[in-house]
């Protein structure tokens, strides 16, 4: 509670309101500082006093087999899972909680989420309120099952302040991109910061995949908590109602030049580069875009020598197993990673050559984390090198000129 | 400019002296800096390579990751974290990780917010002192 006071402190609130749910980021392990934290609640018999789902930790639990790092840190990394269960929460590991059914609060519930990819799909696709929580604090309201009344839990601070909108000279067929919306998330993030903004001139009723892409980079490139898409997130309906009709504090164009160059800078390897790697299912993988790489691979196999991963949630996995999906991935050389993700665990093979994503976040993050040189490309270029065996483009609408 | 006393907001108390390291772009620390190391290792940041340990590290906001709480935890258990920092717009994150961090080890890593007219005031390497009060002295 202590910590849930100093938050509201920090957050100017004058009262704690109740929550209907939290997701915990904490059981990763960072080092020993984490263990002696859920330590310290684990001793005090602390219990959640709301449903609480938990992100992903160091390792996958259940393909232990998966792990080529140290064993002392493998052994810490579960011990720290271990202890967040011990205090109730659900072990889900994922970052994609939003993808269980019963883990997805409704429009205006209040909640405490962390994992940066995971409040921004709360607050603009489900239309859920969260603030950015984090480590610490997530668990902290999780067991008094209070937050601050401030910020993104009112209704007030989620207009839209700036409005983005796309320029005329985006091609249409971008828009039938997958790689488009990471790259747009990234653009959007370093355009916003930490600013409420509305995308305005998308295509209407974009998928929840593709607006998680947009969230999980926007949210790796700025401290994006919350966007609008005009047509397709539930705030936002009209750009009136995402501006809660108030003027915008400013308005800006997204051109193609600056998408283009947002894109080329998220690969990192030399041009040529060898491939030893694809990891895709960054935020974790839905079923339809399990569904989907299955579709892509057709009757092909991944390249000797080269790894396709795939990080998904044990849950998504239970379904993809149902529907015969997982055997077939497998059976195609995919390798399938649950409870945590590969640019955070020593899961990838090592070895010389690039490593291809068709994550925005990925991309951000896997140089400084893993030491990866990154390929950026889109979902169907990403299977495609996996089964050539070495980088591939696709003719696509970023070639336009 | 020297002698210059400036008014923030401490989010996070205690008081520290240092000297400044101003970063050029916003940073995560996690995925953004090794709490073994003290060293910023997002490979896009201008400062990538430099260490941040014992410094009043000066930056405009924070970025990203939720886990910077722990990393900013870690590195003062590890004796790797910044002396104090002083950032441009004000942050749970690493505010309550500096408090959790007390709460553990003992020691304080002051968390200060200063208007960002006032921010752009300090230069790099600069000797600075936080002050439990939540001023701001440049030496």
């Amino acid at each position: 509670m202590r910590l849930v006071v100093r938050a509201a402190e920090v957050l100017d609130a004058d009262r704690l309101i109740p929550i209907t749910g939290a997701h915990v980021d904490s059981c990763l392990y960072h080092g020993e500082a984490t263990l002696d934290f859920a330590g310290r609640l684990v001793a005090g018999g602390a219990q959640v006093s709301v449903p609480t789902t938990l992100n992903v930790g160091a390792l996958d639990l259940l393909h232990p087999e998966l792990w080529h790092g140290d064993l002392r840190t493998a052994e810490r990394g579960r011990l720290l899972m271990e202890r967040y269960r011990a205090l109730g929460c659900r072990p889900t590991y994922t970052c994609a909680p939003y993808q269980l059914p019963e883990a997805r609060p409704r429009l205006g519930e209040q909640v405490a989420w962390a994992e940066s990819n995971a409040i921004v799909f709360c607050n603009a696709v489900l239309g859920a309120r969260t603030n950015r929580y984090g480590d610490f604090t997530d668990i902290a309201c999780a067991i008094t099952g209070r937050v601050p009344d401030a910020g993104l839990h009112r209704t007030e601070a989620r207009r839209a302040r700036l409005v983005l909108r796309m320029a005329a000279d985006l091609p249409a067929a971008l828009f039938d991109d997958d790689a488009f919306y990471p790259v747009l998330g990234i653009v959007l993030g370093r355009r916003a910061g930490s600013v409420v903004a509305t995308l305005d001139g998308l295509p209407a009723n974009q998928s929840e995949d593709r607006l998680k892409a947009i969230g999980a980079a926007a949210a790796s490139s700025g401290s994006v908590a919350m966007f609008h898409a005009v047509g397709s997130t539930p705030e936002a309906p009209t750009l009136a109602a995402a501006l809660q009709d108030h003027d915008p504090d400013a308005i800006g164009e997204i051109s193609f030049a600056e998408l283009r160059h947002a894109r080329d800078e998220l690969t990192v390897a030399a041009e040529g580069a060898s491939l030893r790697g694809v990891a895709l299912g960054t935020p974790h993988a839905s079923l339809t875009e399990l569904t989907r790489i299955l579709d892509l691979l057709a009757s092909d196999r991944v390249a000797p020598g080269v790894e396709l991963m795939v990080s998904t949630a044990r849950d998504i996995l239970d379904s993809a197993q149902a529907v015969g999906i997982a055997d077939r991935l497998r059976g195609a050389g995919v390798s399938l990673l649950v409870d945590t993700c590969s640019y955070i665990a020593p899961v990838l093979r090592d070895g010389d050559g690039a490593v291809m994503t068709d994550s925005g976040k990925w991309a951000y993050y896997a140089p400084g984390n893993i030491g990866a040189a990154v390929v950026f490309g889109s979902t169907a270029e990403c299977v495609a090198s996996a089964v050539a065996g070495r980088v591939v483009r696709l003719p696509s609408a970023w070639d336009a000129a | 400019m020297t002698g210059v006393e400036l008014r923030g907001r401490l989010l996070a108390p205690g008081a520290a002296a240092g000297r400044a390291l101003v970063l050029d772009e916003p940073l995560s620390l996690w995925g953004g800096v090794d709490p073994a190391t003290g060293r910023i290792v997002e490979t896009r940041h201008p400062q990538h390579g430099v260490r941040i340990t014992g410094t009043v590290l000066v930056l405009p906001r924070a970025r990203g990751s939720s886990s910077s709480a722990s990393v900013l935890a870690e590195s003062v258990r590890a004796g790797t974290a910044p002396a104090a920092i002083v950032l441009g717009e004000s942050d749970l994150i690493l505010a309550l990780g500096a408090a959790v961090a007390e709460e553990l080890y003992g020691t304080r890593v002051p968390v200060l917010v200063l208007d960002p007219g006032r921010l752009a005031l300090l230069r790099d390497g600069a000797a600075v002192r936080v002050e439990e009060d939540g001023s701001l002295l440049v030496d």
